[in-house]
């Protein structure tokens, strides 16, 4: 069992309360995951740069090491680290050589991805998510039952650049989807089979398919259970198996989608009265892109 | 009338009050304000009163319900009126998956969908859904009558017994030995008896719906199939 929270705004007046909104969310699901808890906000970017999200010990050490390049922001125990463009393979180099201990969580133009062991409520105050603002977030509340309780197996992954993955459920045959997708290029941090689902639609998608596209494609290629929540950097998608195996529920108005493993999760959230409240039909793809 | 607001009473207490009420008790009518989604309401009641739910409910709401008349005004999460044995369970918006799951009496009414798994193992309840159901509907259903003004998913009722089941819509496909079957008069009588129940006007002709059940083929284990084992 997993919670799974998402919020896709389509007001911009919300914006400001985005991580307030997501971080209520994530709290209510604490029944469904109390192990540990991870969320991806797309907040303020720059086409010119790209956010590195670093996960480990004496972050500070790399903001100085880095600081003729580089702006960081440091939340508790990651880093959000600015590098312009033209310094991101300078930076990936100086990272690998020197520094190979620490997790690149996330990497994009706006995405910021954090992730920790404890409670929801926890996480999302270590990091601060109530004062973040954005255009889309996505949380994760873990309960661990194929593998250990770790940092590394807490949600979202991230496998491609402002794309990040939740899932509820089990993939069987995420070992032979390994084995494809490597030789394609697509790297993996972790044994999770969570994080092979992202890589498969990051795959897709860096082959020319939509976001819409790659979930369809996932429905002939995944084998297990699933309820998966996607966001890119200007999309936002839901997916769930052909037997509907995981809970989920989503709320649409004139100023967001919102997304819940249970409906609870949903009930805080600013004219959730007047929402349009639905389950979303199996293997059926529902996606939002901003414009 | 009895007023709860579960953004101030917890949801334990208003079951505990529930539950302690005699079967002569005078507090007939209970209304229950912002149930926010929460899990379990008005599950297990055992007394002829009513309760009526402000809102959206979660998980098992009104399950094992016994003789008490519960009505959800919004959405009702998984396994609304599970196990029921009598009484009767209102949803006023959608259901979500298994609703009415394994009930053995009672009558279950969902205005609007319902979705994956609607009466899975019912074992005697009605269930009149206005709407459309979700796919593996009545699945190893035993017995009771499931009534859809709506379509139907895949697999309706595979590997039924003897539940019958009237759909007014498209069915999707059709389970493991579930088939049509002929609708009679006394099935007629039956289905009107039921739309009744449910508040459907006779605008809706109990001739626009098609009967099915089971073809009774799994009741018995065919010696042929020995190989298969």
């Amino acid at each position: 069992m997993c919670g799974i929270v998402g919020l896709f705004l389509k007001s911009p007046a919300l914006e400001p309360q985005l991580g307030a909104l997501l971080a209520d969310m994530l709290e209510v699901m604490t029944g469904r995951g109390p192990d540990s808890a991870g969320f991806a906000v797309y907040g303020a970017g720059d086409p010119g740069r790209l956010k590195l999200t670093l996960r480990g010990g004496d972050l500070t050490m790399i903001a100085q090491a880095l600081g003729d390049v580089a702006s960081a922001e440091v939340r508790d125990t990651h880093m959000v680290l600015s590098v312009p463009r033209q310094d991101e393979e300078r930076v990936g180099a100086w990272l690998a050589a020197n520094r190979p201990d620490v997790v690149v969580t996330g990497a994009g133009q706006r995405i910021e991805l954090y992730k920790e062991v404890g409670l929801p409520a926890q996480v999302a105050r270590r990091f601060g998510l109530d004062s973040m603002s954005g255009t889309h977030g996505i949380g994760h509340t873990r309960m661990a039952t194929e593998s250990a309780v770790t940092t590394d197996g807490a949600h979202p992954f991230s496998t491609g650049q402002d794309q990040c993955l939740v899932h509820n459920g089990s993939l069987s045959n995420h070992r032979s989807l390994r084995r494809m997708l490597e030789p394609q290029g697509i790297r993996f941090a972790t044994d999770n089979d969570s994080e092979v689902a992202a890589g498969y639609l990051t795959w897709k998608m860096r082959e020319g398919a939509s976001l819409a596209q790659a979930l369809e494609a996932s429905l002939d290629d995944l084998d297990g259970f699933f309820t998966f929540v996607v966001g890119t950097e200007s999309g936002f998608a839901v997916l769930r198996d052909p037997i509907s195996c995981k809970p989920a529920v989503m709320a649409e108005t004139d100023d967001y989608v919102a997304f819940g493993s249970e409906y609870r999760a949903l009930a805080g959230l600013p004219g959730i009265e007047g929402a349009r409240v639905f389950e979303p039909e199996p293997a059926r793809v529902y996606a939002w892109e901003r414009h | 009338m009895a007023v709860v607001d579960l953004a101030r009473t917890s949801r334990r207490e208003l079951n505990r009050a529930l539950h302690d009420l005699p079967a002569d008790t005078n507090e007939t009518l209970w209304r229950v304000e912002n149930p926010a989604g929460q899990h379990a309401l008005a599950a297990g009641l055992n007394a002829p009163v009513t309760v009526k739910i402000a809102g959206h409910a979660g998980y098992y709401c009104g399950g094992m319900n016994q003789r008490a008349t519960i009505v959800v005004e919004g959405n009702a999460g998984v396994g609304v009126a599970e196990n029921m044995m009598s009484g009767k369970v209102h949803v006023r918006g959608d259901a979500s998956q298994s609703a009415g799951a394994t009930a053995h009496g009672g009558l279950l009414v969902v205005d609007g969908n319902a979705s994956a798994r609607c009466g899975i193992s019912m074992k005697g309840v009605d269930i009149v859904v206005k709407g459309s159901i979700g796919p593996m509907s009545a699945f190893m259903a035993q017995s009771g009558k499931l009534v859809v003004l709506g379509d139907a998913g895949d697999a309706l009722g595979d590997s039924i017994y003897e539940a019958r089941l009237y759909v007014r819509g498209a069915v999707k496909s059709l389970g493991a030995d579930c088939i049509e079957k002929e609708l009679r008069d006394e099935h007629r009588a039956e289905l009107r008896g039921l739309l009744d129940a449910a508040g459907v006007g006779a605008e809706v002709s109990v001739d626009q719906f098609r009967r099915y059940g089971s073809a009774r083929t799994l009741y018995n284990f065919h010696v042929d199939n020995a190989a298969a084992y």
